[in-house]
């Protein structure tokens, strides 16, 4: 009996083990744990369902691929409308809906991902900027970056560009988009974001944290100008010099000064 | 007595009317039937009296319930509740401390309303028989569960739960529970009789453990007037907590306190000469 119980334990186990992958387009509610954990510390009571007040939540039935009881919402049919006093988290009895979080911006309850760039209205030129516009993080999750529309080769493309440090995971854009199928999509964090090898450095980074260049000092760049102009790398460019005030003293480009020639 | 075999009860309700031949049973369907009415007028009427479940519940924004077998699993998955579901366990426990520990089991569990149902059925279908299994094995199941919840990490127990499955079903959208209700339904009816609540169900098991510390009991005040009916043989579920007390077993004193016995009262019901009464663990003549 022990025997059959111990099975019993194992297949269990192993349908646990399928069973709290979560589908791609279950997106959990605010402050939701990692996965794993959240799996333990949901106890399925369905509080955060009652107290949600667009009633966007299900509790996972037996049948669907995840965790039976546990509370979930699909983007499409209706995404989180990023209440204010998060009134699902403040009512669940665990830490599954993490009580520390108390500013909805903060949330990350996935990643708004331009799943489809054949099909975004704004990547084929036109300005439709839905998901720009609805998303309660404006101009922050969804930034429109001008690109030169290299097809008719006179207009722009107005491409929107989700950020993962400010995009929530509500799933606005989602529902908002126009096309049959949403272009954009809110994928679980695991998902939506890559992540950089271990060893990877950011130069401009470390440079700035370092507060120089930590491979050698820069050397000052040096430029073999025409006489009256200047310079400026990154700024104005080539300029002609402003004109002395004593004309009878010549002015050297900075490359002939100090007798270097 | 006569020689036809007659339906448990019969002597009974000859001798005590049929309502007080039904006494407890009648109250019992209440309890189970109110509190799932209580759960339902949310979801039905938008009357919110309790919100959740027998998971956790929160009644009237203003009493916390919480299960203590689930949180155990939870703490044992490594992760722990908030105030309000401590406060909720301490009642639970408290309460089934008071009342006896399956008293959870005969009177709040909506999957005995489906097992009584099964087991109804088998008896006047006649059915006999079927697979044996030691009544000890829910709690290799229970240990299993909790087990289970250790090394994986998650509320195992949680994704096959026929109780809280059932339960959470009838408020937030029942789903393919019903095949699994329909096949507790079933294993009790034609494979084992009591077969999910008095032999494999983890969740009574729990309460069972309470159920050794509870107070409230049934006891035999005249267990002398016993005239060897068997009645409260064929109607309890849990057939094995009546002989010890009642036949004084060992110098038992006349009060069951089995921790399997679920406190239904079906016993008191069925007795005419009435053996037995609700009680408490004290004041026991021990005669």
């Amino acid at each position: 009996m022990a025997c059959g119980v111990g099975l019993l334990g194992l297949g269990l186990g192993l349908y646990a083990r399928h069973a709290t992958a979560l589908p791609p387009a279950a997106i959990r509610p605010p402050g939701a744990l990692p996965e794993t954990e959240f799996s333990a510390a949901c106890i399925r009571c369905g509080m955060c369902v009652r107290d949600c007040p667009y009633d966007i939540l299900h509790l996972a039935k037996p049948e669907e691929p995840m965790s039976t009881g546990t509370p979930y919402f699909v983007a499409r049919q209706a995404p989180c409308e990023m209440c204010e006093d998060i009134p699902c988290i403040k009512v669940c009895p665990t830490g599954a809906l993490d009580h520390s979080l108390t500013d909805i911006n903060k949330s990350r309850m996935g990643l708004a991902v331009l799943i489809d760039q054949e099909t975004c209205l704004n990547f084929l030129g036109l300005r439709c900027d839905i998901c720009y516009r609805v998303c309660p993080v404006i101009d922050k999750a969804i930034t429109l970056e001008p690109m030169s529309n290299a097809r008719t080769g006179k207009h722009a493309l107005f491409i929107p560009v989700v950020h993962s440090s400010d995009c929530t995971g509500c799933g606005k854009c989602e529902k908002a988009c126009p096309t049959e199928i949403a272009a954009i999509k809110v994928l679980p964090m695991y998902m939506a974001k890559g992540q950089l090898s271990a060893h990877y450095r950011l130069g401009w980074v470390e440079k700035e944290k370092a507060g120089g260049s930590l491979v050698a000092p820069d050397a000052e760049h040096q430029y073999n100008l025409p006489e009256g102009m200047r310079y400026e790398h990154g700024g104005k460019g080539l300029t002609a010099e402003p004109a002395a005030p004593d004309a009878a003293a010549p002015v050297f480009p900075k490359a002939l000064q100090g007798g270097r020639l | 007595m006569s020689a036809v075999p007659q339906r448990p009860g019969a002597e009974a309700i000859a001798e005590k009317g049929w309502l007080k031949a039904h006494q407890w049973l009648i109250l019992r369907r209440f309890s189970q039937i109110g509190i799932l009415l209580l759960f339902l007028v949310g979801p039905w009427f938008k009357l919110w009296i309790v919100k959740g479940n027998l998971n956790y519940s929160y009644t009237l924004d203003f009493l916390p319930l919480a299960d203590p077998y689930l949180l155990l699993q939870m703490l044992v998955a490594g992760q722990s509740p908030e105030r309000l579901a401590l406060i909720g366990v301490a009642i639970v426990l408290l309460f089934y401390l008071l009342v006896g520990g399956r008293t959870y089991c005969s009177w709040v569990c909506p999957v005995n309303l489906v097992t009584d149902l099964a087991n109804w059925l088998r008896m006047r279908l006649g059915l006999k028989g079927g697979a044996h299994l030691s009544r000890s094995t829910r709690y290799w199941i229970l240990g299993m569960t909790l087990v289970a919840a250790a090394v994986s990490g998650t509320i195992v127990w949680e994704m096959v739960n026929p109780v809280s499955m059932l339960h959470r079903g009838l408020f937030f959208g029942l789903g393919m529970a019903w095949a699994v209700i329909l096949a507790v339904f079933l294993f009790d009816l034609f494979v084992m009789r009591h077969g999910w609540c008095g032999h494999l169900c983890p969740v009574g098991a729990f309460y069972s453990l309470i159920g050794k510390l509870s107070f409230t009991r049934v006891k035999l005040p005249q267990r002398e007037a016993c005239n060897d009916c068997m009645d409260c043989f064929a109607v309890c579920p849990e057939q094995q907590v009546i002989r010890p007390a009642l036949k004084g077993i060992g110098g038992t004193p006349p009060v069951i306190m089995e921790e399997n016995c679920t406190n239904c009262g079906r016993c008191i019901d069925v007795c005419s000469k009435d053996v037995f009464a609700f009680g408490s663990r004290f004041g026991i003549s021990g005669k």
